[in-house]
């Protein structure tokens, strides 16, 4: 049976992926790093720890200096989908593929879905097998087996970070259709990576300032407001919604984010949550997450379907 | 007649700037077509608008009855393409390069495999088919975008200036093969170039295109005797005792149109079309004509014309 020109660009460019050296070298460092972080958590578990989730907090908590597995992931996790990305239309341009490719008979869309769902697949594969990897790992150091429960939260927490990434990739695909050459793709794509990641932080700081400046005299209300406003800001950056997204599936206690009040505690029962009600808490986020990547691949689909082709 | 290509006040405007300006042609089935004409006249922009991968400002052109704009998906599937600069993926091996092209086709691999070895072997290059494309030098890379745009059996072949950049003995390689193609697999050709002689060799008619314009179309001798007159050869007549008052008797013969001495050989101008009875008026006189040489109108000279009225 001959395939479909989806399929075709598909399989091709999996394979591209996962041969190519830059991403070879990338996976390496993120496997060796989530491997040693989680290793060190292992270590750092007390024995007073909830046994209940005892791998779950390993994926999430930090043994001393050493940030958790959760915060590799969403530090290079980034650099994954853009270096998976950034060059997939300008590099065939560059290469003088494209022509080639656009003179087959498929239609255009066949080249950017293939491309963009490859790349989603590349993704949720490494990420599947470092979480894989880990479980063994902590399964040997800790001698405990993940029940059922932390089972699923993982498994949410996989789906999550695939998207997150996927977020990276579509925008890295936008920026290779946008700019002709394949070294401004890169490098817009990585600085718009360092303001979502770095910048978005201060700016929230600094608009919630000016926004609602917190006096000496200022009420809790006023403090909470700002807070609120601050975090509103911040949830503009994939990454910090991907955060949110993870603190709540990873730590069944979480219940709300932001500034929360005494008097709203009353009566709350300090009781882990199951799954659905934490998927609940993060709900916006999820959503959030989706419609950035959904956007970016949306304005990549335009941009290339009116694109012209010319041959150099 | 059916014809492959008909392209009908083809336009395309880029800002302000006509890339093609009202260009009408027709190519016939089983015809070597060539659009020849200087860089940036509007070669590629035709072709791209050909394979609808660029949309015409206006007008049509339709391959095979299929509008290009309307239908490319059709067009595509009967026309192979080689891009000028043709780029392939440099870490896959010629093979896998050739199989992934004929996998967009939808042409399953156990019909694709004996065509793509095949074809490499057409081209040359089946001792190097497991070889990294990246390996490859230019030539080898233009001579295996010729074994890609064959592998998918199209009728109708474009190749947008396939002899640029490649040595001598490359070019009469891929020249020899386009004939070939055409008249072993009845495949229509549409070359575009800008390298008149190369071409001229194989092309049965061409089109000339100037900033945009068609200027010229047809048969190159066509077009040359509309520009130039009637065609003149040179022969050289030998004489057993050499008389050089012989001059004024070889004149009255009808269509020479000089005579002149040159050492102890006449040379005749003629008119090409009374070619024979001339030689053998001559023969019949006693003379023995040693070189005949028909005067072609070369592309070059054609081009120039135009290249020198703007």
């Amino acid at each position: 049976m001959a395939m479909s020109g989806v399929r075709v660009v598909f399989w091709k460019e999996l394979a591209d992926y996962f041969g190519s050296k830059r991403f070879l070298i990338l996976f390496l460092i993120i496997f060796v790093t989530s491997l040693s972080v989680s290793y060190m958590a292992s270590q750092g578990i007390s024995a007073t720890a909830d046994k209940k989730y005892l791998f779950l907090t390993l994926l999430s908590s930090s043994a001393g200096a050493v940030p958790s597995f959760v915060f590799f992931i969403s530090f290079f996790g980034p650099l994954i989908g853009i270096i998976l990305g950034f060059d997939a239309i300008s590099g065939e341009r560059a290469r003088g593929t494209l022509s080639l490719l656009m003179s087959q008979p498929i239609y255009r869309d066949a080249v950017i879905n293939g491309k963009f769902w490859a790349g989603v697949a590349t993704v949720a594969i490494t990420i599947a097998s470092i979480i894989v990897i880990i479980a063994g790992v902590s399964m040997y150091a800790l001698g405990v087996v993940p029940n059922a429960e932390e089972i699923g939260r993982v498994f949410v927490f996989f789906v999550a970070s695939t998207i997150y990434i996927s977020f990276w990739l579509s925008l890295g695909i936008l920026f290779s259709i946008l700019f002709e050459r394949t070294s401004t793709s890169a490098l817009v794509s990585i600085m718009v990576w360092i303001f979502f990641t770095f910048f978005m932080y201060m700016i929230a700081g600094v608009i919630a300032d000016k926004a609602v400046p917190i006096t000496k005299t200022a009420t809790a209300a006023v403090v909470a407001k700002h807070e609120t406003v601050k975090s509103m800001i911040m949830r503009i950056s994939p990454a910090v919604l991907f955060e949110e997204i993870s603190i709540a599936i990873l730590n069944p206690s979480v219940r709300v984010f932001g500034v929360v009040f005494q008097s709203q505690l009353k009566g709350l029962l300090p009781t882990p949550l199951p799954l659905g009600q934490s998927i609940m808490v993060v709900w916006p986020q999820f959503v959030s997450l989706i419609a950035l990547m959904l956007v970016c691949f949306a304005i990549s689909y335009v941009k290339f379907m009116r694109q012209e082709i010319r041959a150099t | 007649m059916e014809w492959v290509v008909e392209a009908s006040e083809l336009t395309k405007v880029y800002n302000n700037f006509k890339a093609v300006d009202n260009l009408s042609f027709n190519i016939r089935a089983g015809e070597i077509f060539g659009l020849l004409g200087p860089n940036g006249a509007g070669k590629t922009t035709t072709v791209l608008m050909m394979l609808g991968l660029t949309e015409p400002t206006s007008g049509y052109v339709k391959i095979y009855g299929y509008n290009s704009t309307l239908e490319p998906m059709k067009v595509k599937r009967v026309t192979g393409y080689l891009p000028e600069n043709v780029g392939f993926y440099e870490e896959l091996t010629a093979k896998e390069n050739l199989l992934y092209l004929t996998r967009l086709n939808g042409i399953s691999d156990k019909d694709a495999l004996p065509r793509i070895e095949r074809f490499l072997e057409e081209v040359g290059l089946k001792d190097v088919m497991n070889r990294e494309v990246g390996t490859f030098s230019k030539g080898m890379k233009q001579r295996l975008g010729i074994a890609g745009v064959l592998v998918k059996d199209p009728k109708l072949i474009i190749l947008d200036e396939p002899t640029t950049g490649i040595d001598p003995e490359g070019v009469e390689h891929i020249l020899n093969l386009i004939v070939r193609m055409s008249k072993e697999e009845g495949i229509t050709f549409m070359l575009s170039s800008h390298l008149l002689y190369q071409v001229q060799r194989i092309c049965d008619r061409v089109g000339i295109l100037f900033h945009g314009k068609m200027v010229a179309q047809g048969r190159i001798e066509e077009i040359g005797q509309k520009l130039f007159g009637g065609r003149t050869g040179i022969m050289k007549v030998q004489m057993d005792r050499f008389d050089p008052g012989y001059v004024s008797e070889l004149q009255k013969i009808e269509g020479v149109a000089e005579v002149n001495t040159l050492g102890e050989v006449f040379v005749l101008r003629y008119e090409d079309d009374k070619k024979h009875e001339i030689i053998k008026t001559i023969v019949e006189k006693g003379l023995l004509p040693v070189e005949v040489r028909g005067k072609e109108y070369s592309l070059e000279e054609i081009y120039m014309r135009y290249f020198q009225e703007g």
